[in-house]
């Protein structure tokens, strides 16, 4: 079967940063691979190695920066990339559905059997584009997969979501399927010098949104940030001063004040 | 009536959740800011007991949907869709949990509406203005959301409960059901075992801030020097370095001790979300902005490598 990853480079706040309108300074933003997706390049890889995937296709949306943070799925074991961008997204937020409408498109080009991606993106978080995807091509879907068996003779994928309060849910899904896998699924693996080397060999097809046969109109979020700010500190802790050695005795203090603790 | 929201409510092993309940206060907001009703609706499981928990003041109309036992996003996603369509409901409310994200997404698709998810403030004057946070909690934002037809999901524990006993009129709604692609065959309760930590009095729990899985003696250390249970946060579980009967938050176990420390632990709301209701909170992070000194009682800017042996001192 083809297995496709999607991946998204997310970013960071520094400790400090500064908000300029409705975005963070660019200074301030540090950049890396979606945690949540990591861990779909893993569950992917081992497919591959399995045998079960034929091939492995990462598809990002995101500029030339991004190239790095897809190096990395290729250099854990993708076999090429798809990265779409397009002066459409220099502009503003792109919202699920805009989202879905660019996958949709590179989904009919590469016909996947299963689609695996992070339950959510660290920097925006809006935990929904999977499923809206599923949607959109037809696919069968679940949320939120910590466990994950493929029978591919019998077409389904045996899946364990996790609910709240430490309760899991046993679910068959049949393929073709977008899964969204949560963290602790697996463990992924760094990438070797080996897969890095590889990598940079991997072809990573650059695509605009004509070439997917689509048009700016097409991809209008409606959704738009009209205000960012830093949410207003509600701590009313007692912070404790002072070096190591100090703030421990003070809060041993505190701590056998208690009552609970001797 | 496009003014109308419908929230839908959210209920598993025979127990509605408490979302649900917030997810009506803020269907009400929104209802009352758009001059319409506040419809609720509830699938699967014991119908008829759901409604008359959730007949609650403010709520106007109550559709239950027999269908199933437990959470099925195919009968969800087809229930709510066809009683947004007969309603006509411009605002869909839906709690932003686990399962809330296995459908509300589809659904928005397929009513071909915008969704926004992970709302923790909601208001409506020409269109909604939905707030919400990004980068990890560290930023907040107002998201607008264009037309008058949208999905919403709300997050837990950021609207006060509906409360009292209302006079909505309940009416079973039927509805058709696409042939399902997914089965679930079963629930697993995981995190069983030697240690209960929410029978704990003292909790030291370790967070990411721990760095390495061999740096965990010092917080054993600490903890047996308290006499207190260890725990942890989530990435300590993922990468396997404690078991998940020690994970405490959304997806492992909430917990109420006397004291909880918490050391190297940012704060997601995912994690507070487990130990709010702690007596009283203690945290050790280098970080000044990291969400947990917002919830904390005492609180230490420093590095847990010299704060947590010289505590444990203290105590031994």
């Amino acid at each position: 079967m083809k297995v496709l990853v999607t991946v998204k480079e997310v970013a960071a706040v520094s400790d400090d940063f500064a908000i300029e309108g409705t975005a963070v300074a660019p200074a301030d933003l540090e950049y890396g691979l979606n945690e949540w997706d990591d861990y779909a390049i893993e569950a992917a890889a081992q497919l591959a190695e399995s045998g079960i995937a034929e091939e492995v296709v990462a598809v990002t949306i995101g500029p030339e920066r991004a190239e790095e943070t897809i190096r990395t799925a290729l250099a854990k074991g993708a076999d090429r990339a798809v990265r779409v961008w397009d002066d459409a997204f220099e502009t503003g937020f792109a919202d699920v559905n805009a989202k879905a409408t660019v996958l949709e498109a590179v989904v009919a080009d590469e016909e996947p059997d299963l689609i695996l991606g992070g339950v959510q993106a660290a920097d925006t978080g809006f935990g929904a584009t999977g499923v809206a995807l599923a949607e959109r091509v037809g696919f069968e879907h679940a949320a939120v997969v910590n466990d994950l068996e493929i029978d591919s003779g019998a077409g389904v994928a045996h899946v364990h979501r996790e609910l709240e309060g430490g309760i899991e849910e046993l679910t068959d899904v049949d393929l073709p399927a977008v899964l969204t896998v949560q963290t602790g699924l697996n463990e992924p693996r760094y990438a070797s010098l080996r897969g890095i080397r590889q990598a940079q060999q991997k072809e990573i097809a650059a695509r605009e949104l004509a070439d997917l046969g689509l048009a700016a109109a097409d991809v209008e979020s409606d959704l738009t940030i009209a205000s960012m700010s830093e949410p207003e500190c509600e701590s009313d802790a007692e912070l404790i001063e002072g070096d190591a050695a100090a703030a421990a005795s003070r809060l041993a203090e505190v701590l056998r004040e208690t009552g609970v603790v001797a | 009536m496009t003014e109308d929201a419908l929230v839908v409510a959210e209920h598993r092993r025979g127990e509605l959740r408490d979302v649900s309940y917030e997810a009506i206060t803020a269907g009400r907001e929104l209802a009352d800011a758009r001059g319409g009703d506040c419809h609720v609706a509830v699938i699967a499981g014991d119908v008829d007991a759901f409604a008359e928990d959730l007949n609650r003041e403010g709520v106007d109309a109550i559709h239950v949907v027999p269908n199933g036992e437990e959470f099925d996003h195919t009968v969800y996603q087809a229930a709510v869709r066809q009683l947004a369509e007969r309603i006509d409901a411009g605002s869909v409310v839906i709690p932003n949990s686990v399962n809330g994200l296995d459908y509300a997404p589809a659904l928005a698709e397929d009513l071909g509406v915008p969704i926004a998810t992970d709302a923790i403030g909601v208001a409506y004057d020409d269109g909604l203005s939905v707030t919400r946070e990004m980068y990890g909690s560290k930023v907040e934002t107002t998201v607008d959301v264009t037309g008058d037809r949208f999905v919403v999901t709300v997050r837990g524990g950021e609207w006060p409960p509906a409360e009292g006993v209302g006079d909505a009129a309940v009416e079973t709604a039927e509805v058709d059901l696409p042939e399902p692609g997914a089965r679930v065959t079963g629930f697993e309760e995981v995190g069983g075992g030697d240690v209960d930590i929410a029978d704990a009095d003292v909790l030291v729990s370790v967070g990411r801030g721990i760095g390495e899985e061999e740096n965990l003696e010092l917080v054993e250390a600490l903890a047996d020097a308290l006499g207190a249970t260890l725990s942890a946060s989530r990435p300590i579980v993922d990468n396997g370095w404690l078991p998940k009967n020690r994970q405490v938050g959304q997806s492992g176990k909430v917990v109420t001790p006397d004291v909880y420390i918490a050391v190297g632990i940012s704060g997601a709301v995912q994690h507070v979300a487990g130990m709010k209701g702690a007596d009283t909170i203690v945290a050790i992070n280098t970080d000044p902005n990291a969400p947990i000194f917002d919830i904390a009682d005492y609180g230490i800017v420093g590095d847990l490598f010299d704060v947590v042996p010289a505590l444990t001192a203290e105590f031994e």
